[in-house]
């Protein structure tokens, strides 16, 4: 693959990079408010985004770079059991219907920020808030990390590092150009950054799509003759395991597996502090509900991209690293300039996300560690300030951990991420619609979730790995493969129903509720919710 | 409503559970249903421009399913203006 560099394609791509560029630094000028020195300013964007200003940043948000590699790639390998990613993105909505516009009013009457805010408010306990900040955090690292493995695929492609005879610094140099300056717009430009670049990003996905999904088809003969390649590849015995490679339906065992796979991810999407960032930045509860019906068009691209993964291998593409199969087919395909656009769409893809998330992570740490725990008396300006530092220590985290460690290692983390921002749910949906739930018993819950998660994820092995080799493991007392991440859950509740019940009856104190049952419906313009109150006010009391 | 037409409620509550929720309710359900149930799907036949069933099946459902959550939406806006409307028209009386 490192057939020396994709010189045009290096050259559109570098131009895009620095049209990108431009535009994060010049995001800090776009609607800025008089106070800028907030949260709500910098890390959520003033509240004021609209419709599709908000429909871009969330796309942007929850189709990382990553997706885009990783769902063609798993499909690649494996097929079916890859394509799991579609019911997967099809069961987000109806429950962003549900529950978001709840959290979007309460957190616009008190002023909340993260979830955590939210959960420390609702059951009056700053231990399960910091259980929720923790994982959150946590979880978002390793995503961060994701994104720059995406990076990496790219670079890889296009012949620039990644290459395994020149020395760590230049090797990693375009990389850390690439993020260095990533870090420089979002700690001036906040979260107006990535929603301006997510037009720029999606624009250029839309269009690679669009043109790969008609183009290279005609190139290779049409699906019948994809497929039926594709079928003959799945069959053929892999040395590793001694099992075909992978089918083009799931068979009657893996359906579980399946289906297990798709409502667990659906359900833990909207747990990650980025997709709560996004949601929280707009306008008003309309917003939400409009988007939840208007985002499936995103879907709909990430299946026409898992076809591409078949493509890959009718197109004879032959990589050893699955990652690089779709850029690999692209530039195979493509001629150099159009492969430099589409290296461009995935590239920039993992800016916008990468951008989120540090920002969600940084808001999570400054809100419900910073403020709760070191300094309860932080002014909105400090708070701004050290979510602006902290932004910039979570990238350079992420970078170190693609930097020294295995990429294996960066996605086993993404995949344990998932399954322990899983186990904050309970708390933040259950809390969005009831206060039965004891808030010890949520944390009982969640430690129960987290370890049994945790100890089942580790005990997983693939041919290439003795631990953390995937997250489908037997469901106790079904036997069936399941997603681990969703056994878990399903334990969490349990030791959370049952302990309320024996708290309860204990009469254990319960914590201070701040919130009343119509902040869960006040929309835009009612009381308390047209004028924003300060970043503080949530707490200041 | 023809009994009681008189009685005069300080509050005009509307039940929370109405036939037009319930309709909402199915929307946003049904395609849980659909797509966890991976064995109504998990076939090659019939394709379509030779796309297995698998594949295609799921692809459509991304547009049935923003179908539902379009009515759903429709129907919770229309749910809600009604509800203002009466929450107003009580206020006034009262």
């Amino acid at each position: 693959m490192n057939d020396g560099v994709n010189g045009v394609a290096l050259v559109v791509f570098i131009i895009f990079f620095l049209a990108v560029t431009v535009i994060g630094f010049m995001a800090s000028r776009w609607r800025r408010a008089e106070n800028e020195n907030s949260l709500d300013e910098w890390g959520l964007g003033g509240r004021s985004f609209g419709t599709w200003v908000t429909w871009f940043l969330l796309g942007g948000d929850l189709y990382t770079a990553y997706t885009f590699v990783a769902v063609p790639a798993a499909i690649y390998a494996a097929g079916a059991a890859g394509f799991f990613a579609v019911p997967y993105t099809i069961l987000i909505y109806p429950l962003m219907f549900v529950f978001l516009p709840r959290l979007w009013s309460v957190s616009h009457r008190h002023g909340y920020v993260t979830t955590s805010d939210f959960v420390r408010g609702r059951f009056g306990s700053k231990g399960l808030s910091l259980a929720v900040a923790v994982t959150g955090i946590l979880a978002t690292m390793p995503y961060i990390a994701l994104q720059l493995v995406g990076i990496q695929a790219v670079l890889d492609v296009m012949g620039v590092g990644g290459g395994e005879d020149t020395n760590w610094f230049v090797k990693d140099l375009p990389l850390l150009i690439a993020f260095g300056v990533l870090a420089a717009y979002t700690y001036s430009s906040g979260l107006r950054a990535p929603a301006l670049i997510a037009f720029v990003k999606d624009g250029l996905i839309y269009l690679v799509i669009a043109v790969a999904i008609i183009y290279i088809p005609i190139k290779l003969g049409g699906f019948d003759d994809i497929f039926k390649a594709a079928g003959d590849a799945f069959s053929q015995t892999s040395p590793a395991t001694g099992k075909p490679r992978g089918a083009l339906t799931p068979g009657e065992a893996s359906q579980w597996t399946y289906a297990t796979l798709a409502l667990g991810s659906a359900l833990a999407l909207f747990m990650y502090p980025h997709s709560v960032t996004a949601v929280l930045s707009s306008r008003s509860r309309d917003v939400i509900r409009r988007n939840s019906t208007i985002l499936p068009l995103y879907s709909l691209m990430l299946g026409l991209l898992g076809l591409l993964g078949f493509m890959a291998i009718a197109a004879g593409v032959k990589v050893t690293n699955g990652q690089l199969a779709i850029p690999q087919l692209f530039e195979d395909m493509f001629p150099a300039w159009f492969a430099g656009v589409a290296f461009a769409a995935i590239g920039i893809g993992a800016l916008v996300p990468a951008a989120i998330m540090s920002i969600a992570a940084a808001n999570l740490f400054t809100r419900n560690i910073y403020k709760d725990f070191l300094k309860p008396d932080a002014t909105p300006e400090q708070e701004t300030k050290v979510s602006k530092l902290v932004s910039l220590l979570v990238k350079v985290g992420a970078l170190a951990f693609v930097l020294t460690m295995d990429k294996t290692v960066a996605i086993n983390f993404q995949l344990l991420g998932g399954i322990w921002i899983l186990q904050t749910l309970p708390a933040l949906v259950g809390g969005l619609f009831t206060r039965w739930f004891h808030r010890w018993a949520l944390l009982a819950g969640w430690a129960a979730g987290m370890l049994y998660g945790t100890l089942a994820a580790y005990g997983v092995a693939s041919p290439t790995q003795k631990h953390f080799g995937g997250s489908a493991k037997e469901i106790p007392g079904i036997g069936e493969i399941g997603y681990i991440g969703l056994t878990a859950f399903i334990l969490n509740v349990v030791v959370t129903v049952a302990l309320t019940f024996v708290l309860k009856a204990l009469k254990a104190p319960e914590g201070v509720d701040e919130t009343k049952p119509s902040d869960y419906t006040a929309d835009a313009g009612d009381p308390g919710v047209a004028k924003l109150p300060p970043a503080t006010a949530g707490s200041a009391h | 409503m023809p009994e009681a037409p008189e009685v005069r409620q300080p509050v005009a509550e509307p039940p929370v559970v109405t036939p037009i929720r319930v309709v909402i309710g199915l929307c946003l359900f049904a395609p849980f249903v659909a797509m966890l149930w991976v064995g109504s799907y998990a076939k090659v036949d019939p394709t379509f421009i030779g796309i297995p069933f698998f594949y295609w099946y799921q692809m459509l459902w991304v547009v049935i399913s923003t179908v539902l959550t379009m009515t759903a939406y429709q129907l919770w806006q229309r749910d809600q203006r009604a509800r203002k409307a009466a929450a107003e028209d009580g206020g006034a009386s009262a």
